[in-house]
């Protein structure tokens, strides 16, 4: 099991690097001076060459991204050209304030996608059926920004039952689980959570659909088990499947949501990542990627330890 | 029993409870009233994070409105207290300054005595010297480099400063410059002894280098300024709290308002949102689809001539078709921007050059820009081109971008407006930072990609960023902003004599010569001048928008 573990460890490894080595690059070959957010348009040649100079950027590439490895492995991501302020800690900032969203974002999406997929695939073909896929079709296919926008006209702007952006009336650092801060994540999750529900209801009505047409439910109505009996059993066989997706779907919101985080100001890595991108901040932007993409990787090497765990036949692969 | 016995054993009963539920909801009602009573202005900026707060803003003017001018001093500031006039410069923490007659390259300001920064430390010569030396003096322990490129630039010929007396500096520039004072506007003046506590703090272990980049980081979270306005609460990228300063030295602009919160917020509709929503009291450059529904919700639009120019600004690199002048005054006779102004419902200013009729720096152009396609269509032909034979024109421009306006509708307008005289004109859309870089390049780099023409807004606050940085032959790329490498003797002359000028009189009279100059030469298309658009609730008073990037939040009450 350890040397397994260990093997799974090593593979990791060389796909860190590669993500790294990405990270840096992508952002190196994008268009635009990194000196953007610090440097007016009309600095002089000198004035331009000197703050090069003392942010390293008029070093070789090779360099900068050696010196740039070599203090992330040391847990340094820099200092953000735009904010002079440490790296690490706004993308850990960031971080929390995603997970936060994405957690009841994920929430909604699973228990509104269940819902809307065992109840169409036990009634295929009736009219809750049609109205349970539309409803899913809709999640999966309406751009959430879009709804985003229209949640914020109808409940903020025109009802003023909810508030449009912020994530607390402090700001997140003094966020609580009570109705005055948790009225701020209400639509936010929301809009996140259409599509994990769109595409939760759509599998999960497949399954139940397939389910269905097995011989041990033609057995349990048989035995004379009521609607809902033969609907627990089904439950309980489309379940593992609905989880596995909604794990994936989890995986994906955890990375935020560039669009979503900006449409309601939620200070998370996505409106990290699009404040970045917009100030041309290099060091913010390779910490935040390489802080996600590292994230994903450790997952998935979680998942395969998990897996192994579970099944040894996949340890003796 | 009698029916009135329990009433009244239990009017007994409950009178303590009753009269202490009644003094509490009393209570309550009169707290919600006295907690009314503080005075709270919540602002939604369109930065994407809180402009820097150690003294030196980033994100253009936008920081120097919001992080600048509420919390701290420079020694000259704007005056913004009219709205029926251009802006112009008054004394800040420098009481009088003037130019040494014998070296016209060393100046001395005479300082305002009995001003203290919100830590208590008292504002001197030393105060001023040390807020010169953190961005030009790289041996000084506070030098800070992050500061340098948003200051340097803005006074490119400071060099030295020297404390003469507790209340009196001299400050020596590269070149005699009359716009020094202007310039000085943008240099606001940090506390030095709290930069020091903060210094102080940071781990003694470390070289003095890495403690003086702490020293700023905490400096930002916990500033101290001269400014009526001091800073009580830092969550980066949400929100920033500034107070009240009462003891503000300026008896005129001791705030009436009692606490300002400002949070960044880029995106258009959800400034909008937060405005109809009862979120915030104020939004910059509101949603312009959104403006009959704010205005119909009772919340007031505020706008105002702004030094902010939106034009196409033209190459005069080999071949391009724009040498000709005949094209370049046609295309400024064709542009219909009386039709543009009701696109933008009212948004923006009809130009009539960099700055406008009655601008100390006017100068009474002999060209008219107006709109007269039939004049144009005349230098047209006469430059040889028709409807069959249109003259080709590329121009680079953005999507979006800060300052930008409505840049992809506007410059559609511009082109189907242009198609009547004659041009034939391509854009070349790239993102706005690339665009932004691609400006420093010039013409005739090959991130250009064939334009000729390029549409980047630009501030034109002082005389340098207004009109020297786009003709001077010193200015061309890559040092500065001349994309179109316009110029000659005789510009170089002109901006000379403006530079040499030092009675701010004949400074103006030298400039209004440059300014009529570039109008009949015609450098730019001018098309648009933003009014810098802001809604607020009807319970904000007192606003005045001036003619100016800025606007001071300090003279402003609430209901």
């Amino acid at each position: 099991m350890l040397a397994t573990l260990l093997r799974r460890l090593f593979y990791a490894l060389p796909i860190m690097a590669g993500v790294a080595l990405v990270c840096f690059s992508l952002v190196h070959i994008a268009p635009g001076d990194p000196l953007v957010s610090i440097l007016p348009p009309d600095a002089s040649q000198d004035l331009q060459a000197q703050l090069r100079e003392l942010y390293g950027l008029d070093r070789s590439l090779v360099e900068q991204f050696l010196s740039w490895v070599w203090r992330a492995l040391q847990g340094d991501l820099g200092t953000s050209i735009a904010s002079g302020r440490p790296v690490a800690a706004e993308v850990i900032k960031a971080v929390g304030n995603t997970l936060r969203l994405a957690a009841v974002a994920t929430l909604i999406g699973f228990a509104l996608g269940c819902l809307f997929g065992f109840v169409a695939g036990y009634f295929r073909d009736s009219w809750v059926d049609r109205a349970a896929s539309v409803m899913s079709v809709l999640g999966v296919s309406v751009p959430h920004y879009w709804l985003g926008m229209v949640l914020v006209i109808v409940f903020s702007a025109q009802l003023m039952w909810l508030p449009a952006t912020g994530a607390g009336p402090g700001g997140s650092g003094d966020w609580a689980w009570n109705w005055e801060h948790v009225q701020f994540m209400i639509l936010p999750a929301i809009t996140m959570s259409v599509i994990p529900m769109g595409i939760v209801a759509r599998t999960v009505r497949a399954l139940v659909a397939e389910t269905l047409e097995q011989e041990f439910v033609a057995g349990l109505r048989a035995r004379g088990l009521t609607h809902l009996g033969v609907f627990r059993h089904v439950v309980k066989n489309a379940a593992p499947t609905a989880l596995a997706v909604m794990g994936l779907q989890l995986g994906y919101l955890l990375g935020g949501s560039i669009l979503i985080e900006t449409v309601f100001s939620w200070p998370g890595t996505g409106l990290l990542l699009n404040s970045a991108i917009f100030q041309r901040d290099l060091p913010l932007l390779q910490g935040t990627i390489l802080v996600l993409a590292l994230f994903f990787v450790v997952l998935n090497l979680i998942v395969d330890v998990v897996q192994t765990l579970l099944d040894p036949r996949i340890a003796r692969a | 029993m009698s029916p009135t016995v329990p009433i009244r054993f239990a009017y007994a009963r409950w009178r303590a409870p009753a009269a202490a539920l009644a003094f509490a909801v009393g209570a309550a009602l009169c707290l919600p009233a006295a907690h009314a009573q503080e005075k709270v202005l919540r602002i939604a900026m369109t930065a994407a994070d809180i402009p820097r707060t150690l003294g030196q803003p980033d994100q253009g003017f936008e920081g120097n409105r919001f992080t600048g001018i509420p919390m701290y001093d420079a020694l000259t500031h704007w005056d913004l207290a009219r709205a029926d006039a251009p802006s112009v410069l008054v004394p800040g923490l420098a009481l009088s300054w003037a130019v040494d007659q014998k070296d016209r390259t060393k100046w001395v300001f005479k300082l305002r005595p009995d001003v203290k920064f919100h830590d208590g430390s008292p504002f001197n010569a030393d105060a001023v010297v040390w807020n010169v030396r953190k961005v030009l003096d790289k041996e000084a322990v506070h030098f800070d480099a992050s500061q340098v490129g948003v200051t340097a630039s803005r006074m490119p010929t400071l060099r030295s400063a020297r404390k003469i007396d507790d209340l009196t500096v001299e400050l020596v520039t590269s070149e005699p410059d009359s716009f020094l004072p202007l310039n000085l506007a943008n240099l606001f003046m940090a506390s030095p002894a709290h930069w020091q506590k903060k210094f102080d703090a940071a781990p003694a272990g470390q070289p003095p280098a890495e403690r003086a980049k702490l020293a700023w980081t905490a400096f930002a979270a916990d500033a101290s300024g001269t400014g009526p306005f001091r800073m009580t609460r830092f969550v980066p990228r949400e929100r920033l709290e500034l107070a009240a300063n009462k003891a503000y030295w300026d008896a005129k602009r001791v705030p009436k308002i009692d606490r300002v919160v400002m949070v960044p917020m880029p995106e258009a509709n959800a400034r909008t949102a937060a405005l109809l929503s009862g979120q915030v009291d104020w939004i910059e450059a509101p949603s312009p689809d959104a403006m009959p529904t704010i205005r119909n919700r009772g919340f007031v639009v505020y706008f105002n001539q702004q030094p902010h120019v939106w034009p196409w600004q033209l190459s005069f690199a080999e071949g391009s078709p724009w040498l000709d002048k005949r094209v370049r005054q046609a295309a400024n006779l064709c542009v219909d921007r009386a039709g543009l102004l009701k696109f933008l419902g009212g948004m923006m200013s009809v130009p009539k050059g960099t700055v406008p009729p009655g601008h100390p720096w006017w100068g009474n152009p002999k060209f008219d820009i107006r709109y007269d396609p039939e004049a144009a269509r005349k230098m047209m032909a006469d430059a040889g081109f028709s409807a069959a034979k249109p003259v080709k024109v590329k121009v680079q421009i953005s999507a979006s971008g800060s300052g930008q306006m409505q840049p992809l509708p506007m410059n559609e307008f511009v082109q189907q407006s242009l198609k009547q005289c004659f041009f034939d004109v391509q854009f070349d859309v790239i993102e706005w930072n690339t665009l932004f870089t691609n400006w420093r390049r010039g013409a005739k780099d090959a991130t250009a990609n064939g334009a000729n023409a390029i549409n980047v807004s630009y501030a034109a606050m002082d005389p340098f960023f207004a009109m020297v940085r786009f003709t001077s032959t010193k200015t061309f790329p890559p040092v500065s902003n001349n994309w179109g490498h316009f110029g000659n003797d005789e510009f170089d002359k002109l901006i000379a004599d403006a530079r040499g000028s030092f009675d701010d009189k004949t400074r103006d009279t030298a400039l209004a010569k440059l300014h009529a100059r570039i109008v009949e030469e015609a450098p730019f298309v001018w098309i648009a001048h933003d009014v810098g658009p802001r809604a607020m609730s009807a319970k904000v008073k007192n606003v005045v928008q001036p003619r100016s990037w800025f606007i001071d939040i300090a003279t402003m009450t609430m209901d």
